[in-house]
């Protein structure tokens, strides 16, 4: 998705208690310094008078890095190592810890976490590190310029203290307005490979703290019965059997009458009592279609006129420059709606404090959603909700939604009680599953048309699916003259030079709810561009890599970094030469700013199965700010592209989901891909996304190499690959 | 109705309903949060620990048919030389990302590496094949199961 820039706080500080030195922003934009903290300021960095340094993190962790990344801009520009600093998690506020794309709205996605942060925490933490300085100096007289400060200690012109010896004499000092920024040459933390993550050792030993492991004193558990098609109506339940289930407390039909809320003492009493419950449905507006009419209706949709002419295109020009091309490649592609299922089941917990505010114990992708719901569910202003970010096992875009869908069903079903007694609200696997907000069925048409000389003389592309967008808070920034952004991008803004390109687009009808999934538009854009690139390459007896450099040499800036990473990757995977019995794949793709190119290389056949024996990648994400995150990040894209092309996919019956939980909906396990290696691009750029950007390329580059095995005669246009056919050893 | 459980080294007493999981137990009766819930259908891993030193997927397993065994969870494991050379292993690599998966994977890591010392890649495969990583932090469990297996000989 593509969001702009809103504005930003003006740095200040604060001496909150005594000897604490705070470095953030106004929500006003006002300057202000050493003035009480808790009203005013918001600290992306505090120290309090021992010297302890604590980054307050504005996005939440779920496994992506920001905890480690946020905390090594900190560390790096004051000059303490990573030893030496602390991380805590920023409170909801949609005006002071906002994502600087998002607008006042504070959230994680879009891989914009380290890129909207960079210059914001840079910049505290100079401003700390100045303060810190100018007050040694003045108490040494001597000039601060002789002063800076490395693992935690003020030194220079044969001084050397503690960084606690000045925190009380900082705060009370005015924050300068743009304080130095290190130089990149001197940076230690950033860049350096060797740095660990900070959340590693509570996740080894068992102590980290997700938001499914909160225990508050006398906390009920509650698990939804949902209505198993979309638009089913709770009218009523029979409770006469879960009454025998020793925990069961009640059940209550939520308002939306979308299920019906079972309260249980614990979780094993909910699951049970909530199968053995009866719910009475109104099934008379509820879903009614299979994924075969889903499909045929996208089919249909790429067949007739778009709705939308995407890029303002001479629709008949183009398609008259490709009917007259030389050679012409068509394919028509589909997409089947795909589950998040993170690690984690969606939960949250919800309580009622003494004075009647409301708190919610969440893995808070994007607290704001939740916030702004609650002022609604409550009757509170939102100075009176509070929302505590726990760590999340997860999510791949499903924790994030405007809706709040599942902090929504929590605070309902809380509402419905006493609330005497906090709610936790629980799903199974299988509520996970079956629960919606699936990325968007999609399809793709397109005719590419060659001249003579092996170049895309016209380039016809029709999408069709599901607008995520539409209907949502994000809409005014996605949605363009009808067209949601999150279902072209990546054919749009593509750095290939392809004259005469017509994209149209045509929503369909959603079948269920749909929202992001890992790289958003891209897990169908990429494939289709990619796939489409080898077969143009093919027909014009081009080498792929070769094909898609002459389609980058016009300059430009996206073109040199896309064609660097992608013959990079071409590079150091052998491109041309895979070992004997093996056969290479590659793809490059360009999303949230940054440029991987992968190639897979595979042996086997589709017959018998076919073994992912390596994939190298190729990334350039601006300045590296953690090297190995970076990797981890490729890796794990990889693995969830790949995982989901190879066999999954969600299915409709009657309007009912066919899968419930792993076993038919089959996660990548450790034997799927023998080896992964992943190289950075070193840059001096911002940083830009990391979370999203390994997964595009993974698909196509497999297809690719599938395409290319001896035996194949044609790319997989129909994604899983195991409908068509391919097996995997 | 009353059980008793050795759990970690300890003799632990819990009011359960006969068929509950022991996965439940552990969670919600004992409050021991570090073993994870995934999938409640033995598909996942998550839920690993030992049983009589054995990985086990507690949510298919029931707290009447485990009276008297010895249970260990992920808190115990750093006292096991084995599991410390586990979590040693991880933190050099920085195996976790979101980490919901990896008491379990390390669990189940345990488990080979007192089978197996000493394991190729392919055996690392085929015994953790049933620990689901959706973070997909494969490659590195790969890598640090077989450096633990260094650590352990150092
Ligand atoms: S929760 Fe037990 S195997 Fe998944
Ligand atoms: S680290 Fe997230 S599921 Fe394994």
């Amino acid at each position: 998705m593509t969001l702009n820039t809103s504005r930003r706080g003006f740095l200040t500080s604060a001496a909150a208690t005594t000897a604490v030195l705070m470095i953030g922003a106004t929500a006003d934009g006002v300057l202000a310094a050493g003035a009480s903290a808790d009203a005013m300021l918001t600290p992306f960095v505090k120290i309090d008078s021992s010297g302890k340094v604590i980054a307050i993190v504005k996005h939440f962790e779920m496994g992506q890095g920001p905890t480690t990344g946020l905390t090594t801009i900190i560390a790096e520009e004051i000059g303490v190592t990573m030893d030496q600093i602390g991380y805590e998690f920023a409170p909801s506020d949609p005006t002071r810890y906002n994502n600087l794309y998002f607008g006042p709205f504070q959230g994680t996605g879009g891989s914009t976490a380290m890129a909207n942060s960079w210059q914001q925490y840079r910049t505290a933490g100079a401003a700390a590190r100045a303060m810190l300085i100018t007050a040694a100096a003045a108490n040494w007289g001597i000039d601060p310029a002789d002063l800076d400060i490395t693992d935690g200690r003020i030194t220079g012109a044969g001084h050397d203290a503690p960084l606690a010896d000045f925190v009380a004499a900082a705060a009370a000092l005015p924050v300068p307005e743009t304080p130095a920024l290190r130089d990149p040459t001197d940076w230690k933390i950033i860049g350096n490979p060797a740095t660990r993550r900070l959340d590693s050792p509570a996740k080894v030993n068992g102590q980290a703290r997700f938001a499914m492991d909160v225990h508050l004193p006398d906390q009920m558990v509650v698990m939804i019965k949902r209505t198993p098609k979309r638009g089913g109506l709770a009218t009523g339940f029979d409770d006469s059997a879960a009454q025998e289930v020793k925990g069961y407390i009640m059940a209550r039909t939520l308002p939306t009458q979308h299920g019906v809320a079972i309260y249980a003492e614990n979780t094993w009493a909910a699951i049970q009592a909530r199968e053995a419950l009866e719910v009475h449905w109104d099934m008379t507006a509820a879903e009614t279609r299979s994924s075969q009419q889903i499909r045929d209706e996208i089919l249909t949709a790429l067949n007739a006129e778009p709705s939308y002419n995407v890029n303002k295109a001479d629709r008949a020009a183009v398609k008259a420059a490709v009917d007259s091309a030389d050679r012409v490649v068509e394919k028509t592609f589909y997409f089947p709606l795909l589950a998040h299922a993170p690690m984690e089941p969606l939960n949250c917990t919800i309580e009622q404090t003494a004075n009647g505010d409301i708190v919610l114990h969440d893995g808070a992708q994007m607290p704001t959603a939740p916030h702004m719901a609650y002022q609604e569910i409550f009757g509170l202003p939102a100075d009176r909700i509070h929302i505590e970010t726990m760590l999340a096992g997860g999510s791949f875009g499903r924790r994030a939604t405007a809706d709040a869908d599942y902090q929504v069903e929590a605070g309902l079903a809380f509402a419905m009680t006493d609330r005497s007694r906090p709610v936790k609200l629980v799903w199974t696997r299988e509520d996970d599953i079956r629960g919606g907000n699936y990325r968007p069925a999609t399809g793709h048409k397109v005719r590419v048309g060659l001249s003579r000389d092996g170049r895309i003389t016209g380039w016809d592309h029709q999408i069709a699916g599901q607008s995520i967008m539409k209907g949502t808070f994000f809409e005014q920034v996605a949605v363009h003259d009808g067209v949601d952004s999150t279902l072209v991008e990546g054919v749009t803004e593509n750095p290939y030079n392809i004259p005469g390109q017509a994209i149209g687009l045509t929503d369909t009808e959603k079948a269920t709810s749909v929202l992001w999934w890992r790289s958003v538009g891209h897990t169908h854009t990429a494939y289709v561009m990619e796939t489409m690139m080898d077969l143009a390459a093919r027909a014009a007896n081009t080498d792929p890599v070769d094909f898609r450099l002459a389609h980058l040499a016009d300059g430009t800036d996206d073109q040199i970094r896309q064609a660097r990473v992608l013959k990079l990757a071409a590079e150091k995977a052998g491109w041309g030469q895979p070992p004997e019995g093996r056969t290479q794949g590659i793809a490059v793709h360009k999303s949230f700013s940054t440029f991987v190119a992968e190639v897979v290389e595979i042996s086997g056949t589709a017959e018998d199965g076919i073994v992912i024996e390596k994939v190298t990648a190729a990334v350039d994400c601006g300045v590296a700010i953690n090297p190995d995150v970076i990797k981890a990040q490729i890796e794990g894209g990889i693995g969830y592209g790949i995982g989901h092309a190879m066999r999954d996919q969600i299915t409709l019956v009657d309007g009912q989901v066919e899968q419930s939980n792993f076993p038919d909906y089959e996660p990548l396990r450790i034997s799927d891909i023998k080896k992964i290696e992943t190289h950075i691009v070193p840059s001096p750029l911002a940083p830009t996304g990391i979370g999203e950007p390994g997964t595009p390329p993974s698909a196509p580059a497999l297809a690719n190499a599938i395409a290319a095995l001896p035996q194949s005669d044609d790319l997989v246009a129909e994604l899983p690959m195991a409908e068509a056919g391919i097996s995997f050893a | 109705m009353s059980f008793t459980l050795k759990i970690n080294g300890e003799t632990k007493t819990v009011d359960a309903e006969p068929g509950t999981p022991l996965l439940w137990v552990i969670r919600d009766d004992l409050k021991m949060t570090g073993t994870k819930f995934g999938c409640g259908v033995a598909s996942c891993g998550a839920c690993t620990v030992h049983v009589d030193g054995e990985p086990t997927r507690s949510c298919q397993t029931y707290i009447d048919d485990i009276e008297g065994a010895e249970i260990t969870t992920i808190e115990a494991i750093e006292n096991d030389r084995i599991g410390a050379a586990v979590q040693q292993a991880w933190l050099e690599l920085d195996v976790v990302q979101c980490g919901y998966c990896q008491s379990g994977q390390i669990m189940s890591a345990v488990g080979l590496l007192r089978d197996t010392p000493k394991p190729s890649a392919e055996d690392v495969d085929s015994y953790m094949w049933g620990n689901a990583c959706r973070c997909a932090t494969y490659q590195r469990i790969r890598a640090a199961v077989l450096r633990a297996s260094e650590i352990m000989e150092a």
